[in-house]
């Protein structure tokens, strides 16, 4: 039998996996990084308008972003990590242009910017609207330069977790069928976030919470979990992102009035407030009868076809081919969709988990720089800083530990865990079906606006799904390639994380960021200037709360 | 409305590992991509029925396939586009990749040849201490060929590829544009002299077809013209494919038309000793060709107005 030994073992290789891979690398140590799918087809690419960072030499102030940011955040980002992000936002981005991202000039050949939502300065950069897409090739090319082992098509389905350390990884190899032990002396998980917990989302179909739920089953605590972000121009049938780079850039919104409704609820900043106060405004407007179809309109047409189809020509492609309209011509029906989840495992400043050994950077960690929402283009940016930092600490930590030979019987957990699913008879239900249920009932009751109520609702029928689920049977029995099973051991993860949502969110009895209550409609920082921390023991999650950390900038009242 | 998928089907764990075609009859919304219903048989009918897809909007480059016959994403490729008058789609994985099960393939050759390009930037010099300074431009044009996905539609359906699986191939040689077309790198010497040799740029037979069924525009054939056009200007002018180039070229600006029978030596190399084999492999085509009454006469007639033609070439060299 192979074996599988390395210091570092990367899980996922979109953006901050591969900063961070290429970060441990560069530290001295044997690391590895393990993706489900080809690293070029992380979800990463689908990010599309750009990365915020306060450059100096253009004459702007890192304090400024990072005040923006912890405003965004509704007073619920650590105020130390949002520091540090955007201190170190100016040379990342250099750093990045160095590799080889071809961001967009100025005249002078100089990078260049645009402005994006809940920032008064321009200080996005940007490769048209394909942001995501041009760092993560050229963070792949980096990659295959290093000579990094890459372990493709993998799909982890638990951590190895002994003395209360974590010490690799149980993987399953797609092509072959066979699970395998990994060992590392530390886990970087870089899984990205769960956005196929709702049905519709932004997000691929890959985007399944598998490192939150691998923490969380290993006992590390998730932290801020309510707070999910709807994003607010996504198309209807699909739920396909339109960037914010089209407001950025001048696009307006409308209702079925033809007014540009955002003079009422941010008469400042208008389309480019916040997401989660523009994902309100249009989700009021459509409850109250002035949508069109249960959707507002996104109108880009006095930006002029030049300016649509240089620097937003892919979502000029994507409107055209999912929802059959000319950018240039007519408005496109928009509404706010799930986008992006700012709670994660909670992490320290390097990426540090409660457990020894487990690290976690980008959307599926918490660190926490979002806290109640998250700016558009500092999604980016956090994958980078704290990609680099947890590939960093382990590199340093891998130097300090020795390797734990943990023995192939771990195996035979996750092995019994498929046969059972490969061995039972098919009952009625099928993972797909159980997926859309599951999907259906956050975004019908987790979503822009919440209440108890529903919340309740959404919980009990999570709980209920995850009884059924223990059920399931795989109807596909091979070994080679087996999506069946692959799917039903994700849909094990979106259960997992859809739960944590729910009670965190039933827990917050106030509004703040993403997270608003019709029942509570007011932020109350009196009671809950505090983290949501939820973790799993034996008889369900146990919901408590942490401090937010508060350096400059004290709560105020939020308007935009 | 109910269609047909006529889905290429392979099962490697089957007693007779065989491809066979499997109808799924499924009912859609006339709005549904070809992904959209391949995702339906697989939630709704056949759980088995095996494909790589993950973002839906173009841009993951995972659900690359043949529909009818031709490469492409099957998350762009709207259903009421491609069907039949009998509501029936050919859906097959993609060819010039190793099938592992039913629309899945090997994609292992492909990287391998992405890998062999040097993919990533490699500029001299000590680094600036702030971004390079570039034309945008310069960027503009590289963010088109960076639009490239690495789906592999293009390998796919390279005729090339078809008869030797040694080409590079058109997301490679690509991917090698993108550096080569780079201001900031400085390895193009070194990559165009690696590209000018068998399996790279002269290689391609222009057939169009990576052209043609690219999902994003990237037009792989165009950026490996522009390979050829900086290799000569580079001084990789003494291989096959840059001496034809030339007497393409000279041929009809002497006479307006091409001479095909001193075409053939004029790339292997006049007075080069060693293509004497290579001139002499040619004779039974020579002879086929005169058999057939095809053979090219021997005295080569100017045009009328080759005076003309003469007089275009003029204009646009004095341009360069």
């Amino acid at each position: 039998m192979a074996v599988y030994e390395h210091d570092v073992l990367v899980v996922g290789a979109g953006l901050a996996g591969m900063r961070a891979t290429i970060a441990a690398h560069e530290g001295g140590a044997d690391v590895a990084m393990l993706t489900k799918v080809h690293p070029v087809r992380s979800h990463s690419n689908a990010a599309q308008g750009g990365i915020n960072a306060a450059l100096t030499s253009q004459g702007d102030d890192w304090e400024d972003h990072a005040k923006a940011t912890v405003k965004g955040s509704d007073y619920l980002g650590d105020q130390d990590a949002i520091e540090a992000m955007c201190r170190e936002a100016g040379d990342a981005v250099i750093e990045l242009e160095h590799m080889g991202v071809i961001f967009n000039r100025d005249d002078q050949g100089r990078l260049g910017t645009r402005r994006f939502g809940g920032q008064e300065k321009a200080r996005t950069f940007f490769v048209a609207d394909i942001t995501g897409q041009a760092m993560l090739h050229v963070l792949y090319e980096q990659a295959v330069k290093s000579g990094v082992r890459i372990y493709e098509e993998w799909f982890v389905t638990s951590l190895v977790v002994n003395d209360g350390e974590c010490r690799g990884v149980v993987a399953i190899e797609l092509i072959t069928g066979q699970l395998h032990l990994i060992r590392a002396k530390a886990v970087i998980l870089a899984t990205g976030g769960c956005g196929r917990v709702f049905e519709p989302s932004t997000n691929g179909l890959i985007v399944t919470g598998d490192g939150l739920a691998l923490a969380y089953r290993a006992g590390a605590p998730l932290m801020d979990m309510e707070m999910v972000q709807y994003h607010p121009t996504t198309l209807k049938g699909n739920g396909v992102l339109l960037t914010e780079a089209a407001r950025g850039e001048g696009a307006y919104l409308l209702n079925s009035e033809g007014d540009r409704f955002m003079e009422k609820y941010a008469p400042n900043m208008m389309e480019l407030a916040s997401r989660d106060v523009v994902s309100r405004a249009e989700q009021t407007e459509i409850n109250e009868g002035r949508g069109v179809d249960d959707c507002v309109f996104l109108d880009l047409r006095h930006l002029g076809k030049d300016l649509i189809e240089t620097k937003l020509s892919y979502i000029n492609e994507v409107a055209m081919d999912f929802a059959n309209v000319n950018l240039a011509k007519e408005p496109v029906p928009i509404r706010p969709g799930c986008h992006y989840i700012m709670g994660g495992v909670k992490t320290d400043l390097h990426g540090a988990t409660a457990i020894p050994g487990l690290y976690a950077a980008g959307e599926c960690a918490c660190v926490s720089v979002h806290g109640g929402n998250r700016l558009g283009a500092n999604s980016l940016l956090d994958t980078i800083i704290f990609g680099r930092r947890a590939g960093e600490a382990t590199a340093s930590y891998a130097g300090e530990v020795s390797l734990k030979k943990t023995p192939e019987s771990v195996l035979a957990g996750d092995q019994g865990v498929i046969r059972d699913f490969m061995g039972r008879k098919s009952q009625e239900d099928t993972w797909a079906q159980l997926r859309q249920a599951v999907g259906n009932v956050m975004n019908e009751h987790v979503a822009v606006f919440r209440n108890e109520e529903g919340l309740k609702v959404a919980l009990k029928t999570v709980q209920e799904l995850k009884h059924r689920y223990d059920r399931l049977a795989v109807r596909d029995t091979s070994q080679v390639y087996n999506t069946s099973l692959l799917f039903t051991l994700e849909l094990g993860f979106i259960l997992e994380t859809a739960e944590a949502i729910c009670v965190s969110a039933l827990g917050r009895k106030e509004s703040r960021g993403a997270h608003f209550r019709t029942d509570m409609p007011g932020r109350d920082d009196k009671n809950w200037l505090k983290h949501t921390q939820v973790h799993a023991s034996p008889g369900g999650p146990i919901v408590s709360y942490t401090p937010v950390t508060i350096t400059h900038w004290q709560p105020e009242e939020r308007a935009y | 409305m109910q269609v047909t998928l006529r889905v290429k089907r392979f099962n490697p764990e089957a007693q007779k590992e065989r491809a066979f075609y499997q109808d799924y009859s499924v009912d859609v919304e006339e709005y549904f991509t070809v992904l959209d219903s391949l995702v339906k048989v697989r939630e709704e009918v056949d759980e088995s029925l095996t494909l790589r897809c993950s973002c839906r909007a173009s841009i993951c480059g995972s659900c690359a396939m043949r529909v009818n016959g031709h490469a492409t994403l099957a998350c762009k490729t709207k259903l009421i586009s491609v069907m039949d008058d009998k509501r029936t789609v050919n859906v097959e994985p993609l060819t010039n990749h190793p099938v592992v099960k039913d629309l899945v393939v090997d994609m292992k050759p492909f990287w391998n040849k992405i890998h062999a390009v040097e993919p990533w930037l490699q500029p001299e010099g000590p680094e600036p201490k702030d971004e390079y300074i570039a034309p945008n431009e310069a960027m503009l044009h590289l963010t088109g060929v960076m639009g490239c996905i690495m789906c592999g539609a293009c390998v796919s359906d390279c005729t090339v590829l078809e008869v030797d699986p040694n080409f590079l191939g058109p997301a490679a040689l690509a991917k090698a544009y993108r550096f080569v077309g780079d201001p900031r790198d400085d390895a193009d010497k070194k990559r165009l002299g690696k590209l000018n040799q068998y399996t790279g740029v002269w290689d391609c037979t222009r057939c169009y077809e990576c052209v043609q069924v690219c999902p994003k525009g990237v037009a792989p054939m165009d950026r490996i013209m522009a390979l050829r056009d900086r290799a000569i200007a580079a001084g990789y002018d003494n291989t096959y494919g840059a001496r034809h180039a030339e007497a393409f070229s000279n041929l009809v600006e002497h006479s307006g038309k091409l001479d095909e029978l001193r075409l053939v030596p004029m790339t292997f190399g006049m007075f080069n000793p060693l293509s004497l084999p290579q001139l002499l492999g040619m004779v039974p085509v020579a002879l086929r060709a005169l058999w057939h009454r095809k053979m090219p006469p021997i005295r080569h007639k100017a045009i009328p107005s080759s005076r003309r033609v003469r007089q275009i070439f003029k204009k646009i060299e004095g341009k360069k």
